[in-house]
């Protein structure tokens, strides 16, 4: 569904993404893992038109989308759900889900709004209230929220368990999986290294711009190294 | 987008109309259509030039809010569209009277009506083309760059540009005239009766009266509109608008030209209504003064922006006006009159710097604004970074 292939993105003089090439199959749940400054973020930045390559390729669904802008990407059903969670602060709950739909033209959206209520019970609680005032983990399940009410076709979350506590973070991560069981193709990127591979189908480890490992979810979180190096053990 | 999508988002806008408001509304018709009547029918010409030339600053507070209101992007040379609109109008009027034959046909008196939508455009193109290279800088550098705009467009016109705008001294040049609009002449000949004369400023004030009625149609279905969401979505945080499908430059662009369109409207109409124009009616305190109409009225408020060129345009006139009449010419010599005229600028900064710290939303708020400026900024801390700094931050390990 999505293919990176050999990206390579600056900041400035400084070469973030040294080549990474990454694959997304449909209905999967592909994860990035690594350390900071690794690249991961940037890597979804690129594809998100957030960020624009200097080499390499971005394809999906057998489109080039490689250096378009942010709201055509969008467009074209890639969703990212930035990091840091970037809600609209004072919109209401509702709005913010309404403004996921921005680009929309049917006339399903209030069944959607349901939907994403009904994934998160919390938020209907709070649909009036305004999206600044939410806590950091309701905040979470609105970016969420509102990056579905576009109906992506792949979903990207940068960060989704950033700042959380354990019991929210749980939270986010049975919806992810949710979300996946009814079709969702999700491209997670993530610190949290031994949560993301345990939901993810395959794995990407990054090291300093580049792909150091990949392979299966559980394959990767029970190889020695990545133990080692992300996972904290001795 | 169908109004059933943001019910939530237009209700929060959309106040019913009230008895109360609808008698507020009635009180200010009758007074907007009969004073200006009444101050003609008792041959106070000055009264009525004032209501006119409010009307002109009404209509430019109404341009520069969807700048300053809607999209939150501080312009600090919008009157440099107010003199695009203006010198546009009168220069396609020397070729409008070639092509009709001459200033004293017939037909030339047409030029008016047939120039406004180009010297519109003028003011919307100019704001496309200004717009498109400086809107992706933020807050101070944009507000810096609208400056030297504005003051590039005063000093070209100054400087005779082209050899078309006669320089300092102004249009028209001497032999030359702008050709009364079609219809002056008419009301003047038969709705005047013998104590009463139907004259120019009357017969413009109404024509402004019928554009700031226009214009404030346009722009309340602007702000209901899909492009009205994505404003308010832009304002509040970009990157999350990029994201959710928002086209960052094309909505700036878009409120830009949108806001500099009006102020071709208000150039033209001031250049035929009074029948004179030089650089120096366009200079920066214009515009800062427009900019203080729309943040005392209240930023992203129609009501608000209309007050508050009523305030900054009317009021010193009034006052000036007052003081001169017998009401005030026992308690006010001539000096004092005229002195009130000349501190008005230190009036404005005391007002401006008063108001920021008591009611930083305005006069007349829009609900939206006012929650954006008066809530407890504690809870959303969160700053608006612009799209092209999230894209551009080089000093965030955390971001790669």
């Amino acid at each position: 569904m999505l293919k990176v292939e050999n990206l390579h993105t600056f900041y400035g003089q400084i070469e973030a993404l040294k080549g990474i090439t990454v694959n997304v199959e449909q209905g999967e749940i592909v994860t990035l893992i690594g350390a900071n400054g690794a690249g991961k973020s940037t890597t979804l930045k690129t594809i998100s038109g957030q960020l624009t390559p200097q080499k390499g390729s971005i394809t999906f669904e057998g489109e080039d989308v490689t250096g378009l802008e942010a709201h055509v990407v969008t467009g074209k059903g890639i969703i990212q759900v930035p990091e840091g969670r970037h809600i609209f602060p004072r919109m209401s709950v509702e709005e913010n889900l309404e403004m996921g739909a921005f680009l929309r033209k049917d006339d399903e959206i209030k069944d959607d709004i349901a939907m994403v209520y009904d994934l998160f019970p919390r938020l209907k609680e709070r649909r009036l209230q305004k999206g600044g005032t939410l806590s950091g983990g309701e905040q979470q399940m609105l970016a969420t929220g509102r990056g579905l009410m576009a109906r992506p076709k792949l979903l990207m979350l940068d960060e989704p368990s950033m700042g959380l506590a354990p019991v929210i973070v749980d939270v986010i991560f049975d919806t992810i999986v949710r979300i996946n069981k009814e079709g969702m193709t999700i491209l997670l990127v993530e610190q949290n290294a031994a949560m993301a591979l345990q939901v993810a189908d395959r794995g990407y480890v990054l090291e300093t711009g580049s792909i150091a490992l990949e392979g299966g979810g559980k394959e990767l979180l029970h190889n020695e190294q990545v133990r080692k190096t992300y996972l904290g053990e001795v | 987008m169908g109004g059933s999508k943001m019910d939530v988002m237009t209700s929060i806008d959309s106040g019913k109309l009230s008895p109360k408001k609808i008698a507020l509304y009635v009180v200010l018709a009758l007074a907007a259509i009969g004073l200006p009547l009444y101050f003609q029918s008792v041959g106070n010409a000055f009264m009525v030039h004032i209501f006119a030339l409010v009307g002109i600053y009404i209509m430019l507070s109404l341009g520069l809010n969807i700048v300053v209101g809607y999209a939150g992007l501080l312009d600090l040379g919008y009157i440099a569209f107010y003199g695009m609109g203006a010198y546009v109008g009168v220069l396609l009027g020397y070729v409008f009277q070639g092509i009709t034959g001459g200033p004293g046909s017939a037909l030339a008196g047409f030029s008016y009506w047939f120039l406004l939508i180009p010297a519109a455009l003028a003011g919307a193109l100019t704001g496309i083309a200004l717009g498109t290279p400086v809107l992706r800088l933020r807050g101070d550098y944009l507000a810096i760059v609208t400056l030297g705009f504005g003051e590039i467009v005063r000093i070209a016109l100054t400087n005779n540009i082209g050899g078309l705008t006669n320089g300092s001294a102004g249009l028209p040049r001497v032999g030359e005239i702008i050709v009364p609009a079609a219809g002056q002449k008419w009301v003047y000949l038969n709705l005047s009766s013998a104590n009463f004369t139907f004259s120019k400023d009357l017969f413009w004030y109404f024509v402004i009266v019928a554009l700031v009625l226009l214009a404030v149609f346009v722009i309340r279905r602007l702000d209901n509109s899909r492009l009205g969401r994505a404003w308010v979505a832009m304002r509040e945080d970009e990157v999350a608008a990029a994201a959710t499908g928002v086209n960052i430059m094309q909505t700036k662009l878009w409120a830009f030209s949108l806001g500099a369109m009006w102020g071709g409207v208000a150039g033209i109409t001031y250049a035929y209504w009074v029948g004179f124009i030089s650089p120096e009616s366009f200079n920066f305190m214009e515009s800062v003064l427009v900019v203080c109409m729309v943040v005392l009225g209240g930023m992203g408020s129609i009501p608000g922006a209309a007050l508050g060129a009523v305030i900054i345009a009317g009021l010193p006139e009034i006052i000036r006006y007052l003081a001169q009449s017998p009401l005030l010419s026992g308690v006010l010599t001539a000096e004092q009159a005229s002195a009130i005229g000349d501190y008005r600028f230190l009036i404005f900064g005391g007002l401006m710097v008063v108001m920021m710290a008591l009611r930083p939303q305005g006069i007349l708020p829009s609900k939206r604004r006012a929650r954006e400026l008066t809530e407890a900024e504690a809870i959303i801390e969160e700053e608006n970074e612009s799209l092209w700094e999230a894209e551009h931050k080089h000093d965030t390990p955390h971001g790669l």
